[in-house]
């Protein structure tokens, strides 16, 4: 049978946050992000399942959705993966229901909906140890019948069922029945009603009610969701979270620095700084030691971020915050699915502008692309500690807050109104259209496994090593060369930087950052920093170590505060604040708007706002004596 | 029922009034005295103009115009996401400003929703 020779293709399909991506990462052994609320997929995913028997099959992890009558961007890639609408592809050879058994009535209606394309369907009965848990009675062999498929009864996120999941599969795929041709066309209301009777009939005779409900998400939410105290505790959430990041992760920052301090003494002992040695020693003490050096320091305060925002996304808590910042957000003219992308911006923008794909309105979801990345990604975080750390005394202030905390909280509330505040007049300046529907499913609440929050930020330090080690390396590489070389001639006077390729392009460039306070070593540093923004903090590292070898203290904090006014350290941070510095955002700004005006308008806006906030900060600052 | 009284919704005022139900434009009688409501078991209200606690049945979804295509795809979209005629409902809670949006109980789902969307949906109400 040709079936069996060539690759069988399974698709996973089901309502949002049934646990697809979870039983995915279990089929295939893939990290893709799980977490516990509607809307995490926005993309397809395909992975291989290797199968006992040794048949391997290719499974596909899709968004989730209610009906396959796409709505927004994500529910689109389900439908076209479903029905093989893609150019060069054919409908999947079996699909995977995935279900959440303590939640069935929705999954049902589209099961019976998924009937119609007439592809071999198992369904995989997902979260079954929470249905065991609360005493639900599912008639399996019923359900079954009722449905005509397969059930298995899974528990995603400890590997249990895969096994009979798999030979389920592969029994659908032996058989290679096409289970009849497509019949699938978008249903009217009347046929969702239908649907939803039977739905409910089904359910009556298949389901008993569960012995010992769930009553704790009530619970939590009468508190979480209180109009005043949910407020009030959402507020101080994002407060502790932003303190954290600059608070907690002070001890372990100084033993990373004091490591990298060292490290730095001995290659520069070892190596002979006569002759060729002492190129060597400079390439890799004031080159790869400084540049990569000053940037993994930050790894702390990357992993206290990322801490926070996985802890919170597991426990069910986004949807809550989105409840929450509804109005808000629809006063600055957002949609109400735009917090998840914006909140996500906090990690990275690249995520966040993915995560705007669950928005139906073009208009809307274009809106939420183009203020994605004001909100302040954790590649600014090694930006702002730096400067904080080096022009920001650490005084306690009102009692218990930090202060150096309390500026990087403003950094974040800075990013954020800015948002709000572009956001209102994108909506006035370009489209006035129609308040688009808000509607979203608030997940049962649930504990963070600690294991999983534990890979999940061992993935993020790797991800942000390789970072290092591919972007940030090879650039401060060659800034070094550029720094580096041609000699200074035999009369200089200046420090040999200054006669520099580098020394040459900031000076050029000066005249264009002098209103704004910045020196010719910052314009080097923005330069490369245009690739990704910690960029910046390397290069500083490696500008100010190459300049200064002789005085160089190896921290770059303490080397700044020397060289730069109040004035101009505020100024950059305001550039930060703003300023587009990351290709890898715009190329992905680029792919999902499939635009290339609406880029050049984020470019644009992002930059003037940047240099304006920077030129009035720097001449403020002055003004009060900060220069 | 004209589009207006059920894609817009009515305003959310009267607040201590909110028993005495007013569907502007509509031609199904919907107004109760105050006298009869507090002991009536049955009365219907737009799910938008319940308040925290308020427990009924969704009796209607969507308005009977169906010229407008935006109010179509709402009413498909609130059957999708199991607001359908039957169903139990109960608001569990409301938002800080103007009291919106809702979150509600669906059937054994937590739902939050706008009370603009919730103005296309009619319950019934029942004590709890
Ligand atoms: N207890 C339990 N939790 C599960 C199980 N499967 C998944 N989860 C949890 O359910 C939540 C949702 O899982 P995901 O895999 O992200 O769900 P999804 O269907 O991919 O969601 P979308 O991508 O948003 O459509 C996560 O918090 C998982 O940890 C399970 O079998 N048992
Ligand atoms: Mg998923």
């Amino acid at each position: 049978m040709d079936m069996a020779l060539k690759t069988a293709r399974v698709a996973l399909v089901g309502n949002p946050n049934s646990g697809k991506t979870a039983l995915f990462n279990a089929l295939t052994g893939a990290h893709q992000k799980v977490a516990n609320y509607a809307g995490v997929t926005v993309e397809r995913k395909e992975g291989l399942i290797r199968a006992a028997s040794g048949r391997t099959m290719s499974v596909l992890d899709l968004p989730g959705t209610y009906s396959l009558r796409a709505r927004s961007p994500d529910e689109e890639v389900t439908r076209d993966a479903v029905l093989g609408r893609l150019a060069g592809e054919t409908p999947p050879d079996v699909v995977v229901c995935v279900a959440d058994a303590t939640n069935l009535r929705l999954v049902l209606r589209l099961i019976l909906e998924l009937r119609a394309v007439g592809r071999p369907m198992v369904l995989a009965l997902n979260m079954y140890d929470i249905a065991q848990r609360q005493g639900l009675r599912i008639d399996l062999e019923t359900l079954s019948a009722e449905l005509g498929v397969p059930i298995i009864t899974t528990v995603a996120t400890r590997k249990r069922g895969i096994e009979d999941l798999i030979a389920a599969v592969e029994a659908k795929v032996e058989a290679a029945a096409v289970e009849g041709e497509n019949r699938w066309s978008s249903p009217d209301s009347a046929a969702l009603r239908h649907a939803a009777r039977e739905a409910e009939r089904i359910m009556k005779a298949c389901v008993r009610p569960p012995e010992r409900p769930d009553t704790l998400t009530g619970k939590i939410d009468s508190v979480l969701l209180h109009p005043v105290a949910g407020m009030a505790i959402l507020f101080v959430l994002l407060f502790v979270m932003f303190q954290a990041v600059f608070s907690w992760a002070a001890p372990l920052m100084d033993g990373i620095e004091g490591a990298i301090g060292w490290i730095g003494g001995l290659v520069a002992a070892l190596i002979p700084d006569q002759g060729g040695g002492g190129l060597i020693q400079s390439l890799i003490v004031d080159g790869i030691i400084s540049g990569v050096g000053s940037v993994l320091v930050f790894l702390p305060q990357i992993l206290i971020l990322f801490l926070f925002i996985i802890a919170l996304e597991d426990f069910g808590y986004m949807a809550r915050a989105a409840f929450l910042m509804d109005k808000i957000m629809g006063g600055a003219g957002l949609h109400g699915r735009a917090f998840i992308p914006l909140l996500s911006s906090f990690a990275c923008a690249i995520p966040g502008i993915m995560a705007a794909r669950v928005i139906d309105s073009r208009r809307d979801r274009l809106t939420t692309i183009l203020v994605a990345p004001l909100m302040t990604c954790s590649a600014r975080i090694p930006v702002y500690t730096l400067i904080i750390a080096a022009f920001i005394p650490s005084r306690t202030v009102w009692g218990v807050v930090n202060l150096q905390g309390l500026v990087m909280f403003g950094l974040y509330a800075a990013g954020i109104v800015s948002a709000l505040i572009v956001s209102l007049l994108i909506r006035k300046v370009f489209w006035r259209g129609a308040v688009e529907p808000f509607m979203m499913e608030l997940p049962t609440y649930r504990l963070p496994d600690p294991k999983s929050v534990a890979f999940n930020l061992w993935l993020r330090a790797k991800i942000f090593i390789n970072r290092a080690g591919r972007i940030i390396l090879p650039l401060v590489i060659l800034l070094w060369v550029l720094a580096t070389f041609p000699y200074p001639p035999e009369n200089a006077t200046l420090p040999a930087i200054d006669y520099s390729f580098a020394g040459m392009i900031g000076r050029a460039l000066e005249p264009i950052f002098a209103p704004i306070g910045f020196n010719w070593q910052m314009v080097i540093a923005l330069i490369p920093g245009m690739a990704a923004r910690e960029v910046a903090v390397a290069a500083l590292g490696t500008t100010y170590a190459i300049a200064d070898a002789e005085n160089a203290t190896g921290l770059l904090a303490s080397t700044l505060s020397a060289q730069w006014s109040l004035a101009t350290a505020l100024s950059f941070l305001a550039w930060y604040i703003f300023a587009p510095q990351c290709v890898a955002t715009l190329g992905v700004v680029k792919r999902e708007t499939n635009s290339t005006k609406w880029t050049w308008i984020m470019i644009g806006y992002m930059f003037g706002l940047a240099y304006l906030a920077s030129f009035v900060t720097y001449h403020v600052a002055v003004a009060l004596g900060g220069g | 029922m004209s589009s207006a009284a059920i894609g817009q919704g009515v305003p959310l005022d009267g607040r201590g009034a909110h028993l005495i139900i007013t569907v502007k434009e509509d031609a199904r009688p919907l107004v109760r005295s105050p006298a009869r409501v507090s002991l009536d078991l049955t009365d219907t209200i737009k799910l938008s103009q319940a308040r925290r606690g308020d427990r009924g049945v969704i009796v209607q979804v969507g308005g009977h115009c169906h010229h407008k295509e935006h109010e179509v795809e709402l009413e498909r979209r609130l059957l999708e996401l199991g607001f359908v005629e039957g169903a139990e409902v109960e608001l569990l809670h409301e938002g800080l400003f103007g009291r919106d949006p809702i979150a509600l109980k669906v059937d054994d789902m937590r739902v939050a929703l706008r009370r603009r969307e919730a103005a296309s949906l009619i319950i019934r109400r029942v004590a709890a």
